[in-house]
């Protein structure tokens, strides 16, 4: 696998200067299959970056010679994604991976220009042709995690670390909530939101005014391990990983993660594009299709917890439970969703209330 | 009540960075040199120190190297504008985005790795009461700071050598025909604000959040920058108003934290800090009726031979 820093990013930029014809007639032979990834951070940043190098590693597990991947690190969302984009599709990769949110407009406007090249956007809702999204069901993990907190926490006051209020965001809070307080209807979530993705300073300190306040555990939106440092600073109960394990970070304060997967999508659409019948879609699986994994429950958790948390995750992967079945009433007092009734996908993704409990 | 004192303790920590990079600008400053590059040199810090401290373990040292790499990239841009003339404004957003991408390029190994937090150098014991731990619980960062500001305000107030930079901050030809030496006091100045800003760089890492993550300071050196106009380049006014500042930035998350934010929006809360600054520079400038307080020379190139 070729992994590309900014280090060398100068490289590519004049190999892609140089050889764009001549790149792109090579590889119209049979060769392995080139695949790039285009990734915002590093792809050792322990969080969201890192779960997409595990993917890219996994497919060259599963297909070896047969694939040849360039791995495309700390990319901005801006202009400089649109070059690099370019560069690898002039290279001659069939599919590129692009893996932040902010990427949307740009891939859109590139696979315009190169038909023949598939692309696929992580988190993004715009697709074309020749790109496809793709997404996991993050809630899935969150209601888990909700389960622990509702039978771990002793002052009933749970914080929440929010980035933007989002509905991606918004329904993790919600699943969490949710699912705490079926455990234990005096909880409360308290949100802060950082209107920031990357602050680990605010963060901190967020954290530690959650805690000033009350709270004995703190889950966070934010990828960076600083709410679960403060959390183990401090000694509170705990806090849980986002998007992998951070146990490294907070060996006491961190209860469990919710670990990114993204391996079974990359291993089906390499599969997909080998026999020909890739087409753009939308795909969004969790936990039981592995993309959403639950990390090692931290030790000081009892036994009968944690057969409380896998029970939920038994039942979201056997279909029994879902975690926005009614009955859901909002904050204000409103129904939501009558008793049995669960909230279809459409609605997830129109999430813009709080479910009863949430204090943002 | 029982909330003040963490409060407190929050906002000290959120004001210390802000406070030293400021107080080293405001140096800088005042010997007619205004370096945009706050945010970039202390992006170089936080990353020195994060890897000094990484690999050896030794704070000090740590600090020491944020001071002493911030301070060298500071020189690059003392070359360009005191000895070549370039424009100050331009060379200080060059070095911003250089400072940011050394940064992320150094820091690539480093991110998703553990420190320990640079803790309080007195005995745990006289830190376990509420009050004692205001006085005696702090990072020695955070005493850095307040020292640094009394040095600050003593050698420019009291010292021949801050008379002398000050003369050459309001009127450079008059301190160069008394032969002084205009280009070797800035660049000495400069040296300083880059050290400054170092040390308020190695902040994120040992006092913050202890990890190393791109673009960690977050936009803050930008803050410092707009707290010496605010500050009116005075030293106990500095502090004043980066306190202020971490006040306005804590209350924000105390308030969020408590679930009681009534019917204000979480964006309200978000602009408030910035709200702030806006309303204070607006009374300052209604204060000071006309009259600047900037140092005269502020900003201009000195060319000798004309």
């Amino acid at each position: 696998m070729t992994i590309i820093t900014r280090r060398t990013a100068l490289k590519l930029g004049a190999a892609g200067l140089a050889l764009p014809l001549a790149s792109s007639l090579a590889f119209a032979q049979d060769g392995p299959l080139k695949i790039g990834f285009v990734n915002v951070g590093p792809k050792d940043d322990n969080g969201w970056t890192y779960g997409h190098w595990v993917g890219a590693q996994a497919l060259e597990e599963e297909f070896g010679d047969q694939v040849e991947i360039t791995f495309v690190e700390s990319v901005p969302e801006g202009p400089d994604c649109e070059r690099v984009l370019r560069e690898l599709a002039q290279q001659g990769n069939k599919i590129i991976f692009a893996t932040s949110f902010g990427f949307g407009d740009y891939v859109i406007k590139v696979a315009r220009e190169f038909p023949d090249v598939i692309f696929e956007h992580a988190t993004g809702y715009q697709r074309s042709d020749n790109v496809g999204t793709y997404n996991a069901r993050f809630h899935e993990g969150r209601a888990v995690m909700g389960t622990l907190a509702g039978h771990l926490s002793k002052t009933n006051n749970i914080g929440y670390i929010g980035t933007f209020p989002i509905p991606e965001v918004v329904m993790g809070i919600n699943a969490f909530t949710l699912a705490a307080r079926k455990v234990n209807p005096e909880i409360t979530v308290n949100v802060v939101w950082l209107s920031s993705w990357h602050d680990p300073a605010k963060e901190s300190d967020a954290t530690r005014a959650l805690i000033d306040q009350g709270a004995d555990i703190i889950s966070q939106h934010s990828d960076g391990p600083a709410a679960l440092q403060v959390a183990e600073e401090r000694g509170i109960i705990g806090g849980f990983g986002q998007g992998a394990d951070m146990s490294a970070f907070a060996p006491n304060a961190h209860l469990s993660a919710i670990i990114d997967v993204w391996a079974p999508h990359y291993i089906q659409v390499v599969k997909d594009v080998q026999a020909g019948n890739w087409v753009s879609d939308d795909s969004w699986p969790g936990i039981a299709a592995g993309e959403v994994v639950i990390g090692p429950y931290n030790e000081k958790i009892p036994a009968e917890v944690v057969e409380a948390a896998e029970a939920v995750k038994n039942g979201i992967v056997d279909g029994s439970l879902h975690p926005f079945t009614g009955p859901i009433v909002d904050n204000t007092g409103t129904e939501r969703a009558a008793a049995g009734e669960t909230i279809d996908d459409a609605g997830l993704w129109a999430m813009d209330w709080y479910v009863e409990g949430v204090k943002a | 009540m029982d909330l003040l004192i963490p409060i407190i303790f929050t906002l000290i920590g959120a004001s210390t960075p802000i406070l030293i990079a400021a107080l080293g600008e405001l140096v800088v400053e005042k010997s007619g040199v205004l370096n945009l590059g706050v945010e970039g040199m202390m992006l170089i810090g936080a990353v020195v120190a994060f890897a000094v401290t990484y690999t050896s373990g030794n704070p000090w040292l740590a600090i020491g190297c944020a001071a002493l790499a911030a301070a060298a990239s500071s020189m690059i841009f003392a070359f360009l504008t005191l000895t070549l003339s370039a424009s100050q404004v331009a060379t200080g957003l060059a070095l911003t985005i250089f400072g940011t991408g050394f940064s992320a390029l150094f820091g690539q190994g480093y991110t998703g790795r553990p420190i320990d937090i640079f803790r309080s150098v007195f005995p745990a014991e006289l830190a376990s009461h509420p009050i004692w731990r205001l006085i005696f619980g702090h990072s020695p960062l955070v005493y850095f700071s307040l020292i640094l500001v009394f040095a600050v305000w003593f050698f420019l107030n009291k010292t021949r050598a801050g008379l002398i930079l000050r003369a050459v901050g309001e009127n450079d030809f008059s301190a160069h025909s008394i032969g002084y030496s205009v280009i070797g006091v800035r660049y000495a100045a400069v040296a300083f604000g880059g050290a400054m800003a170092g040390i308020a760089g190695s902040c994120f890492p040992l006092l913050l959040t202890p990890q190393w993550a791109e673009k960690l300071t977050a936009g803050r050196g930008w803050i410092a920058l707009a707290l010496v106009v605010f500050a009116a380049w005075r030293p106990f006014r500095l502090l004043a108003g980066a306190y202020l500042f971490g006040l306005v930035m804590t209350i924000e998350l105390y308030t969020k934290a408590s679930g009681s934010m009534g019917l204000l929006p979480s964006e309200f809360w978000a602009a408030l800090p910035y709200l702030a600054t806006i309303i204070v520079l607006v009374l300052i400038s209604l204060r000071r009726s006309g009259h600047s307080a900037a140092p005269a020379c502020l900003g201009k190139p000195f060319m000798p031979g004309q």
